[in-house]
């Protein structure tokens, strides 16, 4: 026998399931006067820097319809592509940007807004850029283990086209699953949970 | 660089990768929801870049006096909700062992007739006004929490014919990088319909089963007032930075 390493092993993931709400967002589902207002609900003000973009967010299943009862988080940089984070050697984020932000899925139309900024560009490891981009976290009944992806954004060709991630996704007819398109200045950006369209997942 | 509410260099390093093999599977058709919900495809696999390693602080600041408090958190004044009383407190440490500071954990729970309070549920068991369901935490500069409650009911639920949830209270768990995101569920020990549920039937190592089975933990009670249950969390452990990819002559 060699010597122990003395490692744990990460609590196993367990489904949000269907009441997700009551915990991460207790006002959207009628529970009020525990917190303020909801985590998450609110990412810019007046002084945040960049330019003001809306997310339109949908999680469909594998017969195409929307779920009602999921919630998605994001994370991303800041317009100059700083993350607001201990992590963040670089220099320091916009203190009016958290970059990050949380919401439900409505329970009559599954969808979810996100108004934010759009992000700057941010270095691979090798110094590269990437594209800029927003990481997604989304949790509900039926997941069993939170879903990652990343949303890019359609108007950006030049860099989506040397970002090395999506570079390094086999079947390139599944790259514009990541890819959100824009209407104005909304983005809009359909999670496919599986089928045809199945959104590129990923294990990072 | 943001404010970590720490004395403790941040950490840089990549996560430890994630043992999907030690997590439930997308797919697991005894819980039914997971059907059409989950991704058949292969994952896409990379090591970290800056979008996972990093994330945002949560600052004690934000919360409530009453946030850990669920039994008086949406209580009227004077009044509290009905149950067992009970303590949960814990540790949330990484894959290598260190406490970990500054992490937002949320929970949220059935009262103690089984019932949530919200407008899903139709389960016929009344609610308690004076119980919301939810609270949260920040763990302290060990990585410890604690936070006060009822011991949730089992409850039924439309999965088979006569599917039964064990007592759980759920945790969403609020690391240091956002690659560390978790969600999970406690369980109390003893309890016979753990091993009879299709959710936690997804977890294929009982060892794995058993990490999210709290503890009666009897030097935690306050006598004449609250039992106690001990849950420790494990979030991905991260990898030393003392020797970073760099091209030769670097």
């Amino acid at each position: 026998m060699a010597q122990s390493l003395d490692r744990l092993k990460e609590s196993p993931s367990q489904t949000a399931g269907p009441y997700v709400h009551i915990g991460l967002t207790p006002n959207f589902c009628g529970i009020g006067g525990v917190y303020a207002s909801d985590l998450g609900s609110t990412m810019v003000n007046d002084q945040t820097k960049g330019e003001r973009i809306e997310l339109r967010i949908r999680v469909l299943d594998g017969t195409g319809t929307p779920l009602k009862d999921a919630l998605v988080e994001i994370w991303q940089a800041d317009a100059a592509g700083l993350y607001n984070s201990p992590a963040e050697l670089r220099g320091t984020a916009d203190p009016n940007f958290l970059g990050w932000g949380r919401q439900p899925t409505d329970m009559e139309t599954g969808v979810c807004l996100f108004q934010t900024i759009k992000p700057g560009r941010v270095p691979f490891r090798d110094g590269r850029l990437m594209a800029p981009h927003i990481t997604l976290w989304i949790v509900a009944r039926g997941i069993n283990v939170g879903l990652n992806t990343r949303l890019y954004f359609s108007d950006e060709d030049k860099a989506n086209a040397e970002d090395p991630i999506l570079a390094r996704i086999e079947h390139r007819l599944r790259v514009p699953t990541l890819i959100a398109e824009r209407q104005g200045d909304t983005y809009v950006f359909d999670v496919h949970l599986q089928g045809e369209k199945e959104t590129v997942f990923f294990d990072s | 660089m943001a404010e970590s509410g720490s004395n403790r260099a941040p950490e840089t390093g990549a996560f430890f990768q994630r043992d999907r093999q030690w997590h439930p599977p997308a797919f697991t058709p005894g819980y039914k929801s997971s059907v059409l919900r989950s991704p058949r495809k292969a994952l896409l696999s990379f090591d970290n870049t800056l979008s996972e390693l990093t994330g945002p602080v949560f600052g004690h600041a934000m919360l409530g006096e009453f946030d850990n408090d669920l039994i008086h958190n949406f209580a009227k004044p004077g009044e509290s909700a009905i149950g067992e009383r009970i303590i949960v407190h814990g540790r949330v440490l990484d894959e290598r062992g260190k406490g970990v500071p500054g992490v937002l954990l949320e929970f949220w729970q059935a009262n103690a007739g089984g019932r949530y309070r919200h407008k899903k549920d139709g389960y016929l068991a009344p609610l308690d006004p004076n119980f919301g369901g939810c609270g949260r935490a920040i763990t302290g500069e060990d990585g410890g929490y604690a936070f006060r409650t009822v011991r949730p009911g089992p409850y039924p639920w439309p999965n088979g014919p006569n599917d039964w949830r064990p007592a759980h209270i759920h945790f969403s768990v609020f690391g240091h990088g956002f690659a560390q995101r978790l969600i999970t569920q406690m369980y109390f020990e003893g309890d016979p319909l753990i091993w009879r549920c299709p959710i936690v039937g997804g977890i294929s190592d009982k060892a794995a089963v058993e990490a999210l089975i709290a503890a009666l933990d009897m030097h935690s009670t306050i006598p004449m007032d609250a039992l106690a249950y001990k849950f420790d969390i494990v979030l991905r452990g991260r990898r030393s930075t003392l020797f970073e990819n760099r091209p030769e002559g670097n």
